[in-house]
């Protein structure tokens, strides 16, 4: 193989081929997928049709008497997240690495556009876009994406181009300043559960962009003096606090968070081995957990599934990580490895978060499991970053 | 485009993606083993904190079971009432938190909506009643009083009326079959109080009570409340978060209590009740030259007792009220009034509560005494008009004077004299005041008579008398000797001055005045109108003393015999057979000679022998107490009025009148059987109908020609059965 390669190019110049030949073709886009990956994820987002609709199916106050409505839309936002991580794949690595800044301002401008008389406020936070027939978006979700992208394009733009062995004090700088405005942003809202994934994805970015240490160290030393400061300054709401401490005693709040919390550790320890089985789980009828199709979905996997259904879930995210580390490792330019490794980053954290709140480890914060929580944004985001990743790999030369 | 080779990648990059790959890895393992943790380690617990999380109970009221006549009809029942009860959940549910239904529901039941609100609010320590304070689970009644008409209005108009709904429900009630009201002896219920549902809450079953329950408090409704009260039902509801229903987890149905039957004839009852009122109401037409003023007649109490078995077949109490009074819940003003001096304690069944010095109708007693004493049946003693003892003279009722008599005469013309002679003369074989193993025959034989004890009736709040030996003089100078030298030292010159003043020299002594007087039943001693029923049922049934009761069995809802109560013989009179045939000649004198035989004249004695004594008691500041404590083979009725003149004159009519309808006896002396109500007592337990209603096949007093109309049974509402399948059994067991 020589350096001057390109993924697309055989395609173009095979003409006598037809259409589903090339389709299948050895070196075709379709077979250069990570199937092992996208299965993944498709296995998580079906499944999670069955916990949304078992969450949502007796809720006649969301669901308006139809009890499969949350059950079809949930399947139209995977449609939409399919045919968006279609589009990605197809449109190819280096377009988007073209595309960066535009994509960037505009995540940021729908993060303004929130703040703007067209945001809501959904559970203390004003992090919604309100659109008609009950269609919203959630800006913080897609400025996850803008902010690795924003970051691998910056830190990757001085190694990529053969300046530098590793990215320079200037573009750390840089990459951070463009990442602190969305995270701002999000934290006027106030949704401090975005700003911790994106807290954490940047560290993880930085780590896969390989800067110096001292930057890592040195963020989270600052980091935790920050934290102390805010939680000390009196910056949080008494509804953070409440939220940030009840999980580890739900006695602190017990007609908030606590509530929420004491109720999804019974749904889930109920469950027991096998779970109560689908449809059949008492807190889940009862209506017992709140948010319980979005935020406490995984409650529904531990009450009806059982043990055994909870560790597929957690496993089928571990197969999507341990494939996105795969094509991490595997990239062969320095913004496809910051790329893999925020996304990397992103979904295992926010599912940490997610899971954890609700087996009672991490605080209360309203942030989605990536392709299980009913929410079109969250899907959305959730396939255009496999749909990342997969161009990541796709535009990789192939062994051999 | 990458200008970097493959394996061009720094060392640096490759051993943080490694890191980054351990870091994300382990992430998801720490949540595998929390997972197990909770699941598989703690899972148990979880599980039974989700269980209780959802399950609420519902409790479903059982019927109470009834209390009824011999005859098997209903003395207390149950009542099909409308009953109009609000969801709590079902109005939370509500936009408004139900305050437009509630408004509504208002309007049609005629009450205010703050009222109707008020009813239906949960209590709190800060909520002062009306407040429910019951499960908020349990639908809360707002009214049982609720008209057909009312109740079409909610059932027709649901979405008018969310949560709301209008149904039969049982409710105690108290029918008062042919007219007897007896409302002493069935008490009535009300509900429990907290400190009760607190005290019965590590039981079960039906000794746990429930915050919705009633109790019975008095009379039968409180000795057989265990037997009448039912198991509670329970529904066992699953519920969502906000408490809706969602489901069943199991339904334990309501148990209906247990039906006790009675001796009490309801007819016989009606008789006693209306005879003590008539006798009261005379006597205040009646002046009382004593006093130069008629007789108050304040009140009174009045019993028809089974010889052979102590069984109570009527009893009345005056004055009286009605017991509906507590149903559905008594009313603050109800309540003042029933408790209030104004209206002289209707509550007090005077028959168990009331006590009373005996007068003469204590000499059966001292004649016994007499006899144990060593006195000769045979004997005459002196009667003259008045005795001089202890520096006091002891006068005759109205100064008579028979000069040389027996005791049976002494009994009939009731001589005080007799009777003081025989009793000074044991006080001084005592050792007068000085007293040396003294035998007290007069006080022994009180107490075998069962005076100064509890008959053990099943009734509550007997109250037990007092025989004033000289062990109770000890106690009563004890407790009183301070306040006695107190008043003595006053200066005051008064009668109780006086008497403070001898009581606290020697108060403790039994001195010769205190015995004679007790001789005659008089001075400290102290009867229930029931204590004296008993002994002269043992007078006519050869000296048994049974302990009077009400109950004769408990049987189930559909008649079925639960446990039989059978007589209970608790004591012998210690009279010998020859003594008591002295004294029944003796007492059958009093009606045919004696000093009831004024009102008694033209009794068929040849055929349906009487007997009787009179007693005309003195009591310190207030009119004689009127006594006729009489029996026949059958019968014993006793009558004490307060405040009402002399025995006879006081109670004789209305004793005679009793008998009269016992026995089918008319004014002039003939005897209609057809028309006695009770010409033997009644022997067997009702016969009951496959539903339970009680067979009945006797004359009934209603149709006789004693004048009282029959009392009508309520109709049930025309729609309730459209209502309710599962209606609770029907009031009017019995259709007379």
């Amino acid at each position: 193989m020589t350096s001057s390669y390109s993924s697309l190019r055989p395609l173009r110049f095979s003409p006598q081929r037809g259409p589903l030949a090339r389709a299948l073709a050895k070196d075709a886009p379709l077979r250069r997928l990570d199937w092992i990956m996208v299965l993944a994820a498709l296995a998580l987002s079906l499944g999670s049709s069955l916990l949304v609709w078992s969450a949502t199916r007796g809720r006649d106050s969301l669901t308006h008497g139809d009890p499969q409505y949350f059950l079809y839309r949930h399947l139209t936002n995977l449609t939409i997240g399919l045919v968006l991580f279609g589009a990605v794949v197809a449109i190819g690595h280096h377009r988007i690495r073209a595309a960066v800044p535009i994509l960037y301002l505009a995540s940021i401008l729908l993060l303004l556009a929130t703040l703007s008389p067209l945001g809501s406020t959904v559970n203390g936070a004003h992090s919604w876009i309100q659109f008609g027939g009950g269609f919203s978006v959630q800006p913080a979700e897609f400025a996850k994406l803008g902010i690795v992208l924003g970051m691998a394009m910056i830190l990757a733009s001085r190694v990529d181009s053969g300046e530098r062995e590793l990215p320079d004090d200037k573009s750390v700088l840089q990459a951070l300043v463009l990442a602190a405005v969305p995270m701002g942003i999000v934290l006027l809202y106030p949704d401090l559960g975005s700003v911790m994934v994106m807290v954490v994805t940047i560290l993880g970015i930085l780590l896969a962009a390989g800067v110096p240490n001292r930057w890592l160290f040195g963020l989270l030393v600052g980091g935790g003096l920050g934290a102390t400061a805010v939680w000390k300054l009196g910056v949080l709401s008494k509804y953070q606090i409440d939220r940030f401490a009840a999980f580890a005693n739900p006695k602190l709040d017990p007609a908030g968070v606590g509530y929420n919390t004491a109720q999804a550790r019974i749904a889930i320890g109920s469950g027991g081995l096998t779970g109560k089985g689908l449809f059949h789980g008492s807190q889940t009828i009862g209506q017992f957990v709140p948010e319980q199709q979005t935020d406490f979905v995984f409650t529904v996997a531990g009450e009806e599934l059982g043990f055994i259904g909870g560790l597929v879930l957690i496993l089928l995210i571990g197969v999507i990580l341990w494939r996105g580390c795969r094509i991490a490792r595997q990239a062969t330019d320095v913004f496809s490895t910051v790329v893999a490794g925020g996304v990397i980053t992103w979904f295992a954290f926010q599912s940490f978060e997610n899971i954890g709140m609700t087996l009672g480890i991490m605080p209360v914060a309203g942030v989605p499991l990536p392709f299980v929580s009913y929410g079109g944004s969250s899907m959305f985001a959730g396939w255009i970053a496999i749909g990342l990743l997969q161009a990541v790999r796709t535009q990789r030369p192939i062994a051999g | 485009m990458s200008n970097i080779p493959e394996t061009g990648r720094t060392r640096r990059l490759t051993i943080r993606l490694v890191v980054l790959q351990i870091l994300v890895l382990s992430l998801l393992a720490t949540l595998g083993g929390r997972l197990w943790y909770l699941q598989i380690r703690n899972g148990s617990e979880y599980t039974a904190k989700a269980s209780s999380n959802q399950i609420r109970e519902v409790v479903d009221p059982a019927v109470r079971g009834e209390i009824l006549d011999a005859n098997g009809k209903v003395l207390a029942g149950n009542q099909t009432k409308l009953v109009v009860s609000v969801s709590r959940t079902s109005l939370l549910e509500q936009k408004d938190h139900g305050k437009a239904a509630l408004g509504r529901l208002a309007q049609v039941l005629g009450m205010s909506p703050k009222d109707v609100a008020d009813k239906v609010r949960l209590c709190d320590s800060k909520t002062p009643q009306p407040c429910w304070n019951g499960s908020p689970y349990q639908p809360i009644p707002v009214t049982d009083q609720a008209t057909t008409q009312q109740a079409m209005q909610i059932m027709e108009r649901r979405e008018d009326f969310p949560g709301i709904t209008a149904q039969p429900t049982a409710v105690r009630q108290y029918p008062g079959p042919d007219g007897a009201n007896a409302a002493q002896v069935l008490g009535y219920l009300s509900p429990v109080t907290d400190d009760e549902v607190s005290k019965t809450a590590d039981k079960t079953g039906k000794d746990k009570y429930l915050p919705s329950d009633q109790i019975g408090r008095a009379g039968l409704e409180s000795v057989y409340d265990s037997d009448l009260r039912g198991t509670t039902g329970v529904d066992r509801l699953q519920v969502d978060n906000l408490g809706r229903v969602i489901g069943s987890a199991g339904t334990t149905p309501a148990q209906p209590g247990n039906n006790v039957v009675t001796s009490i004839d309801s007819r016989v009852q009606k008789v006693v009740e209306d005879n003590l009122v008539q006798a009261m109401n005379d006597a205040r037409q009646q002046f009382d030259t004593e006093t130069n003023k008629n007789f108050v007649a304040d009140s009174g109490a009045a019993l028809v007792m089974d010889v052979h078995t102590g069984r109570i077949i009527a009893m009345a109490s005056a004055p009286t009220y009605d017991p509906n009074i507590w149903v559905g819940g008594i009313s603050a003003k109800d309540y003042a009034n029933l408790t209030s001096q104004d209206s002289n304690y209707p509550l007090l069944n005077r028959a168990i509560q009331g006590q009373w010095a005996p007068g003469s109708t204590f000499k059966v007693v001292s004649t016994s005494a007499a006899v144990a004493a060593g006195y000769s049946l045979d004997g005459h003693y002196g009667c003259p008009p008045s005795m001089t003892i202890g520096g006091r003279e002891f006068k005759n009722f109205e100064g008579e004077s028979f000069g040389e008599i027996s005791l049976e005469k002494a009994l009939e013309i009731s001589c005080d004299t007799v009777f003081y002679g025989l009793a000074y003369d044991q006080w001084m074989k005592d050792g007068g005041i000085h007293p040396k193993n003294p035998a007290d025959y007069f006080y022994k034989t009180a107490h075998q008579f069962g005076l100064g004890a509890k008959t053990g009736i099943d009734l509550p709040a007997e109250v037990p008398g007092r025989v004033p030996d000289r062990q109770w003089k000890q106690d009563f100078y004890d407790a009183n000797k301070d306040a006695w030298c107190k008043q003595a030292q006053s200066g005051n010159n008064d009668f109780q001055t006086q008497v403070a003043k001898e009581n606290c020299v020697d108060g403790n002594v039994m001195r010769a005045g205190d015995s004679v007087n007790y001789a005659i039943g008089q001075g400290d001693t102290l009867v229930t109108p029931l204590q004296m029923a008993r002994i002269y049922s043992a007078l006519s049934n050869g000296g048994t003393l049974y302990q009077p009761q009400v109950a004769k069995a408990v049987v189930t809802p559909s008649g079925q015999l639960v446990r039989d109560i059978p007589p209970v013989v608790s004591g012998h009179l210690p009279d010998d057979q020859k003594t008591l045939q002295y004294i029944n000649q003796a007492t059958a004198g009093v009606i045919t000679e004696g000093t009831a035989a004024w009102k008694f004249a033209g009794w068929p004695q040849d055929k349906i022998q009487l007997h009787a004594k009179t007693g005309t008691a003195e009591v310190y500041g207030k009119q004689t107490t009127s006594w006729l404590a009489t029996y026949s083979n059958d019968y014993a009725v006793v009558m004490t009025i307060s405040q009402a003149g002399t025995g006879s004159g006081g109670a004789g009519d209305a004793v005679r009148k009793i008998y009269q309808a016992l026995y089918g006896v008319d004014d002039k002396g003939g005897i209609d059987n057809s028309k006695a109500l009770l010409p033997t007592p009644q022997t067997q337990l009702p016969k009951f109908n496959p539903d339970g209603t009680a067979i009945l096949n006797q004359a009934s007093y209603a149709t006789g020609s004693w004048g009282y109309p029959p009392v009508p049974q309520p109709t049930q509402p025309a729609f309730a059965a459209d209502l309710a399948a599962t209606e609770p059994r029907a009031h009017g067991r019995s259709r007379v």
